[in-house]
């Protein structure tokens, strides 16, 4: 039962917006790595373009958040589900944004198949796309157990990133034929692996919105 | 800084309006130069509780109270305490500004005549000194001998704040001071209060829960007599443990 009708539907049109965003951040790094495993160009460029949506619903959801605290002063859980919702589409919005980076690096890489000679490419990305999906469901559902397990997850994408790194050294002491591709491969394990540590930040928003503690800590 | 020193502390209090059983076992420590608000819906025993901090429930009839409040250690409840002299220490400042139809002055000087005090020059150090702490000499310095029923709403109200300050409490008990009072004038209010902790300790019941975020150190959730939940103000606004208080908070309270 609740006496604040409207102030209970802002906040469920918050959670909504705040699923919707995560689905788009969701679908546009899946679509990232069908694009570079089929060499498809033009999903490549359809994620460039929708990381302005991924935007505009950011700065919608910023505006929301902004708007409940001006009009509904919320307090405890409530405080703490808009706090976090602002923090976490930061996150979001970065992860949406190295999505299309990716993106871009798919149509400079075009035309040679380095991908799956840098060995521990497919395996980073696969953990990367996982911890991201985890991480948002975490936060929907509020599961602070899942977030706790993919933190976790983040040292398997780290060590991931380093095997990417001796990939390519190795790559580059059989042939320099390959340079550029190498350069930019590794720039794509480099988001891979901030795109991780971006998914921990939502899990670690996801544990305040839960318990009002960041890492054990309370903010308050 | 942090350390808390308990100046009022309640054990098993417990109070009845006849067979109304207004104050079920309340346990509560008020510590020095804090701020601690006490919330809660109407008819929670929050102002009953904050009257039985001086003994004003003394004065209804039918009421019996059980259990003790401890003022630095003595209790308040004991047969031997002057409730004059204990009134004289712990203030109370009510909702509607009640100033005595009098002059300024003669308001503020009230309390410490009746305490004994009656030379001029010891009087208009008073008053000006309890003026000041109420953040009103400035704008009533030059027409002190005027009514105090003349002046607004809220200045009115920070004259019943110098008029206890007069007396030299050590502390304050606030009944919803700016519930009668315009926003800037409750503002004023909120920042004298932040001043006055740094002297007296202060209890404040508010039904602004605004109010309580902004100026008290500590929150008191009241719920039908009881005592649900009391925490430091940004841990209760936050994380409050008990479902009660987090459904009155955050207006989910049928």
């Amino acid at each position: 039962m609740t006496t604040r009708v409207n102030y209970e539907n802002e906040l469920n049109l918050l959670n909504e917006d705040i699923k919707e965003m995560g689905r788009m951040v969701e679908h546009s790094i899946e679509q990232c790595f069908i694009a570079f495993e089929d060499q498809d160009f033009e999903k490549a460029e359809d994620i460039i373009k929708g990381d302005r949506t991924i935007n505009d619903m950011e700065r919608a959801i910023e505006a929301r958040c902004l708007s409940l605290i001006l009009r509904q002063q919320p307090v405890a859980g409530d405080l703490r589900v808009v706090s976090s919702a602002l923090k976490v589409v930061t996150d979001l919005e970065r992860i949406g944004d190295h999505a299309s980076d990716i993106a871009e690096l798919i149509l400079r890489i075009k035309g040679d198949h380095v991908y799956h000679v840098v060995r521990h490419i497919p395996a980073m990305a696969t953990a990367a796309r996982e911890m991201v999906r985890c991480s948002i469901e975490a936060f929907i559902t509020q599961n602070i157990e899942t977030a706790k397990q993919i933190e976790q997850q983040d040292d398997v994408v780290d060590e991931l990133f380093d095997k990417v790194k001796t990939d390519v050294v190795d790559l580059l002491k059989q042939s320099t034929e390959h340079i550029d591709q190498c350069i930019d491969l590794l720039m794509v394990a480099k988001y891979l692996e901030r795109i991780g540590d971006h998914a921990v930040n939502v899990c670690e928003w996801t544990e305040f919105s839960k318990t009002g503690a960041l890492k054990n800590v309370r903010i308050l | 800084m942090n350390t808390n020193t308990v100046k009022i502390s309640s054990s098993n209090l417990n109070l009845y309006y006849g067979t109304n059983h207004a104050l079920k076992d309340v346990n509560l420590e008020l510590y020095t130069n804090k701020i601690t608000a006490f919330i809660g819906p109407s008819g929670c025993g929050k102002s009953t509780y904050l009257k039985t901090l001086n003994r004003m429930n003394d004065l209804v009839p039918n009421v019996k109270i059980e259990g003790e409040v401890l003022l630095d250690g003595e209790n308040i409840y004991d047969q031997r305490v002057d409730t004059t002299l204990l009134r004289k220490k712990i203030g109370m400042v009510f909702q509607q500004p009640n100033p005595f139809p009098m002059s300024i002055y003669d308001n503020v000087a009230y309390g410490p005549r009746i305490h004994g005090i009656k030379h001029k020059a010891e009087l208009d150090d008073i008053v000006e000194k309890s003026l000041k702490g109420a953040a009103l000499w400035d704008e009533v310095s030059s027409r002190l001998k005027k009514s105090a029923l003349g002046l607004s709403g809220g200045q009115q109200q920070r004259l019943c704040i110098a008029r206890a300050l007069a007396v030299e409490p050590e502390v304050l008990l606030m009944d919803e001071p700016t519930s009668a009072l315009d926003p800037i004038s409750t503002l004023k209010i909120e920042d004298l209060m932040d001043e006055l902790k740094e002297k007296y300790t202060v209890a404040i019941v508010t039904h602004n829960m605004q109010q309580a975020t902004r100026i008290a150190d500590h929150t008191a959730f009241f719920l039908v007599g009881e005592v649900v939940e009391y925490a430091p103000t940004t841990e209760l606004f936050t994380v409050p443990k008990d479902k009660r208080t987090e459904d009155y908070i955050t207006g989910r309270f049928g």
